[in-house]
C-alpha cells in the first residue's frame, strides 16, 4: 500500500492502524518538549526501561510528545485510555505510575493537579480550568501524536485534507476556500493569507516558491516550536496543500537552529511523508509534485522578516529590502514566493476539512479562528494557551493563566515581543486580536504574552527591548542603527540613576524618527516599547530621572539591600547564602550587609524567611546600629 | 583540524545554490567555531569571496569566529527569562566562572554566552549547558549546575 496511490489507499491504511491499536489503546504521553528543562526526556527513557522490566513494553506505547500546554506544572505525563494527567513527574515516579495507574488502574493522588483555590484534584485535563477555557484546535493533538511517527498523525485523520484538496478540488477551489475563511497570517503582520497566495499564484514568473517561517526570534514566544517539534505533519500537510493552490513545486522550511528538536522532527516528518507518497513526485497519484527542504537559521532576529528570511535562504546575510514590489511577486531568487508562519500553515488542513464557513464562526469580527499564545512571565500557569481570537486579556491571564504569581499585583502585559508594546492593567478587558491591540500601541504579533507584576520596572523593560533591538539591527538604515544606539545609551543612563531632564523628549524623538524612516518592520516597530512605556508609565521614568528612585525596586544601581533590625531574628540564613560573604552576623545577632561589598544579587532577599531583608530606593540606607544593640534586639525600628 | 574534515563537509554542498549558511553551521558544529582554514577552503572550492563568507560568519550569532571552550554555557536572556531573573543568573554564572559573556576561560574549559530565546519561556530562567536545557530558578541552582562540570 505504501507509497499511497490514492485516497482509498490512505483511508485503508488509516483503518488498519486504528484496528490494530483497538479503541482502548493503552499509552503514556510524556512531554519531551518544554518539559525537557525539567527532565522530560529522562522520563520517557525511564518509562521505556521500566515497561521492558515489567514485560509490558509490547502492550503500552510510550510517546515523547510536543508541548502539552501547562508548562509551569511540568513535566506532564498523561496515561491513556483513562486520560489521567500527572504533573511535576520525576523519573523516580515512573515505576509507581506503571504499577499503580497502568496495571491496577488506581490514581496517584500526589501527582494529580490540585486546584489552588479549592484543593480539588483533577483526574482529567478537562477538569482543569487552564484547559477547559481554551479552544485547542491545533494543540490538542500534541498529546495524541508521537511527532516521530507519521502513523500516529494518520490515525487521527491526518492527510485527509491533503487527499481532499489534491484529488477532489482544483487549486483555484482551494485558494477560494482559504480566501473565504478570512485566515490572517499568524506571524504578526496579520496579512490576509488568501489574497497573498493569490498574488503569487497569478504572478507570471516561474518557478514559484513557498516557505514556512519558523524563525520565531521573538523572545518569549514558543508556539511555533511547540507545533513543529510536537506535530510536524500538521504543518507539512498545510504546506503541501498551500503549494498546490499556489502552483509551487519547491518549498523551504526555515527553522532557527536554537530549536534542534524541531529541526530533527521536521526532517523526519519530511522523510516519512516522502516514503508514504504524501510528498515528492506525483503525490497520491494526483500528478502534483512538491519537494521540501529545511533551512536552518543561524540566529538573527531580523531574519524573521520576510525579505530578510529569503536572503538568508539564499545563503546571504539576512537583511531586509524595500518592498515596493512584494515578495509575493519577487521573493526568493527574485521569484514569486509565499512565506507564512508555522501556525498559518497548520490552520490550512482544518479549513479544508471543516470548511471556510466553520472557520469564520470562530474568532472576532476582524480576526477569524483560534490563536496560540505563549503565556510567560509572572503568571501562575505559564505555558501555551490556544483561544479564539477576540478573547480578553483578562480571561487569558486570570481565568486561564490563574492570575499573578505569589499574590502580587499585575502591572502590565508585554504583547508581541520586542516589536510590540506594553498594555497596562487598565486595558485588561481588551479583546486580543490583530486590530484591537494596535489601538493601544501594542501588537498581537506572533502571540507572545509576557505578564509583568509590580516588581517589574517598566523603564528597564524598555531598556531591555531597545538593547535587544540594537543588537539585532542589521545596520542597513541609519535611524534604526544609530537611533537605537542613542536610545540605549539614554535608557541605560536612566536606569543607572544618571538620567537628565530632556531625556524623555529625546527618546520620543528617536522613536518617532525610527518609526517613520526605517525600511523594515524591526526598525519601524522598534519605537513601540519606548512609546508605550512612555505613554503609560511616564511616572516611572520621572521617578528614575528626578528622584533617582526605581519604584519597582528592580534597577540595581538605584537600590540597596538592608536588613531590618526589628525583623531580623539572627538565623544566619542570609549570611550563609550570600555568594560573596558580604553579610556579617551570628546566631542571635542582627545581621548587617556590607554595602561596599554587596553586588545586589538578591540572594539574601530570597533566602530570608522573616521578610527582614528589604530593598530601598531613592533614600539613603539607614546607618548600622551599634554593636551592642545588635545583640540586644531593639524594640523600635532604628531609623 | 584537518583539511579532510573540512572537505568532507564542503562535499555535501557542491553544486547547490544558497548553501553558505548551512555549510558554515555544519563547520560550526564540527569544530565549535569557524576556523580561518575553513573560510579559505570554502573560498577555494566554492568560489565564494572571502569577504562574503566572513560577512555571513560575523553576522549570525550562532557562528563563532573565535574558538569556544570545552563547555558551552548559554544563559537565556529572552524576555520571559529576563523578567524572571535571568540577569541575576547571568551575574552568578559570570562570578562563578570568572568570565564575562562572550568570553572563554583562559584554560579553554568554559565559554559563556547569552542567548535571546531558547523557546522554553514558561520554565525560565533557562540555562543551556552543552546543549542541555535546565530551568534555573535561583542563583544557588545555577552554581550547583556549574559545580557538576569538569
Amino acid at each position: 500500500m505504501i507509497p499511497f496511490k490514492s485516497s482509498s489507499d490512505l483511508e485503508l491504511f488509516r483503518k488498519e492502524i486504528i484496528a490494530k491499536r483497538g479503541s482502548k489503546r493503552e499509552a503514556v504521553a510524556v512531554c519531551a518538549s518544554s518539559c525537557e528543562t525539567r527532565g522530560g526526556r529522562e522520563i520517557v527513557g525511564a518509562f521505556k526501561e521500566e515497561l521492558i522490566k515489567q514485560g509490558l513494553d509490547d502492550k503500552i506505547d510510550v510517546r515523547g510528545t510536543g508541548c502539552l500546554g501547562l508548562c509551569e506544572q511540568g513535566p506532564i505525563v498523561i496515561v491513556y485510555p483513562q486520560e489521567v494527567p500527572y504533573f511535576k513527574v520525576k523519573a523516580t515516579d515512573v515505576a509507581q505510575i506503571i504499577s499503580q495507574t497502568i496495571v491496577k488502574k488506581e490514581l496517584i493522588q500526589s501527582l494529580l493537579y490540585a486546584d489552588p483555590e479549592t484543593g480539588k484534584k483533577a483526574t482529567k485535563l478537562s477538569d482543569i480550568p487552564f484547559y477547559t477555557r481554551q479552544n485547542r484546535l491545533l494543540l490538542e493533538n500534541n498529546a495524541l501524536v508521537d511527532p516521530k511517527k507519521i502513523d500516529d498523525y494518520i490515525a487521527l485523520g491526518g492527510y485527509k485534507a491533503l487527499a481532499k484538496a489534491l484529488l477532489t478540488m482544483s487549486p483555484q477551489q482551494v485558494l477560494d476556500e482559504v480566501k473565504k475563511s478570512k485566515l490572517r497570517g499568524r506571524g504578526g503582520g496579520g496579512f490576509p493569507t488568501g489574497p497573498k497566495w493569490e498574488t503569487t499564484r497569478n504572478a507570471l514568473e516561474e518557478p514559484k516558491y513557498v516557505i514556512v517561517n519558523c524563525d520565531e526570534g521573538d523572545p518569549g514566544a514558543f508556539m511555533n516550536r511547540a507545533l513543529m517539534d510536537g506535530n510536524p505533519h500538521s504543518i507539512l500537510e498545510g504546506f503541501i496543500i498551500g503549494a498546490y493552490a499556489i502552483g509551487s513545486h519547491e518549498g523551504f522550511i526555515y527553522v532557527r537552529q536554537e530549536y534542534p528538536l524541531a529541526v530533527e522532527n521536521m526532517q523526519l516528518a519530511i522523510d516519512e511523508a516522502e516514503r508514504y507518497g504524501l510528498l515528492g513526485k506525483n503525490i497520491l497519484n494526483s500528478g502534483f509534485d512538491f519537494k521540501v527542504k529545511i533551512h536552518k537559521g543561524a540566529g538573527a532576529f531580523v531574519s524573521g522578516e520576510s525579505s530578510a528570511l529569503m536572503t538568508a535562504i539564499e545563503g546571504r546575510v539576512g537583511e531586509p529590502r524595500p518592498k515596493y514590489v512584494h515578495t509575493a511577486e519577487k521573493g526568493l531568487w527574485d521569484k514569486p514566493s509565499v512565506l507564512n508562519n508555522v501556525e498559518t500553515w497548520a490552520n490550512i488542513p482544518l479549513i479544508i476539512n471543516n470548511g471556510a464557513e466553520w472557520f469564520t464562526k470562530i474568532g472576532s469580527e476582524s480576526s477569524k479562528g483560534a490563536k496560540i499564545f505563549a503565556l510567560a512571565g509572572k503568571v501562575n500557569n505559564t505555558g501555551l494557551v490556544e483561544v479564539d481570537l477576540g478573547t480578553s486579556l483578562r480571561d487569558i491571564i486570570f481565568a486561564i493563566g490563574g492570575g499573578i504569581r505569589n499574590r502580587k499585583k499585575l502591572k502590565a502585559v508585554q504583547a508581541g515581543g520586542p516589536s510590540g508594546g506594553v498594555v497596562p492593567k487598565q486595558f485588561l478587558d481588551t479583546p486580543v486580536d490583530f486590530d484591537e491591540l494596535k489601538k493601544l500601541g501594542a501588537i498581537m504579533g506572533s502571540g507572545g504574552l509576557i505578564v509583568m507584576d509590580e516588581d517589574t520596572c517598566m523603564v528597564d523593560v524598555a531598556r531591555y527591548f531597545v538593547d535587544f533591538l540594537c543588537d539585532e539591527s542589521c545596520g542597513k538604515c541609519v535611524p534604526c542603527r544609530e537611533g537605537l544606539k542613542q536610545a540605549r545609551k539614554i535608557l541605560t543612563n536612566i536606569v543607572s540613576g544618571k538620567g537628565k531632564e530632556g531625556d524623555i523628549e529625546k527618546l520620543r524623538q528617536i522613536a518617532e524618527a525610527s518609526n517613520a524612516s526605517s525600511l523594515c518592520a524591526l526598525g519601524q516597530t522598534s519605537a513601540n516599547p519606548m512609546l508605550t512605556t512612555l505613554r503609560y508609565f511616564a511616572d516611572e521614568y520621572e521617578a528614575h530621572i528626578k528622584e533617582k528612585r526605581c519604584p519597582a525596586l528592580a534597577c540595581k544601581p538605584l537600590i540597596s539591600f538592608h536588613v531590618d533590625p526589628v525583623k531580623c531574628t539572627g538565623c544566619t540564613l542570609c549570611a550563609r547564602s550570600c555568594p560573596i560573604q558580604a553579610i556579617d552576623g551570628e546566631v542571635g545577632k542582627v545581621h548587617l550587609i556590607d554595602q561596599a561589598k554587596c553586588t545586589k544579587c538578591g540572594t539574601c532577599f530570597d533566602a530570608c524567611r522573616f521578610n527582614a531583608v528589604e530593598k530601598i530606593s531613592g533614600k539613603p540606607v539607614p546607618p548600622p546600629i551599634s554593636e551592642e544593640l545588635r545583640w540586644k534586639k531593639p524594640v523600635k525600628k532604628v531609623s | 583540524m584537518s583539511i579532510e574534515r573540512i572537505d568532507a563537509i564542503i562535499d555535501k554542498y557542491v553544486n547547490e545554490k544558497g548553501v553558505l549558511i548551512q555549510l558554515l553551521l555544519d563547520i560550526q558544529s564540527e569544530f565549535k567555531w569557524i576556523p580561518r582554514e575553513a573560510i579559505m577552503r570554502i573560498n577555494k572550492r566554492l568560489k565564494i569571496p572571502v569577504s562574503e563568507i566572513y560577512r555571513v560568519a560575523s553576522f549570525y550569532t550562532a557562528l563563532s569566529l573565535k574558538p569556544r571552550g570545552k563547555h558551552l554555557i548559554r544563559v537565556c536572556l529572552g524576555t520571559a527569562c529576563y523578567i524572571r531573573g535571568g540577569g541575576r543568573i547571568l551575574d552568578t554564572v559570570e562570578v562563578a566562572l570568572g568570565i564575562k559573556s562572550k568570553e572563554t576561560s583562559i584554560d579553554g574549559k568554559y565559554t559563556l554566552e547569552t542567548v535571546n530565546c531558547l523557546g522554553c519561556c514558561a520554565l525560565g530562567p533557562v540555562v543551556e549547558i552543552d546543549g542541555k536545557y535546565y530551568g534555573t530558578p535561583t542563583p544557588t541552582r545555577a552554581r550547583e549546575l556549574l559545580s557538576h562540570l569538569s
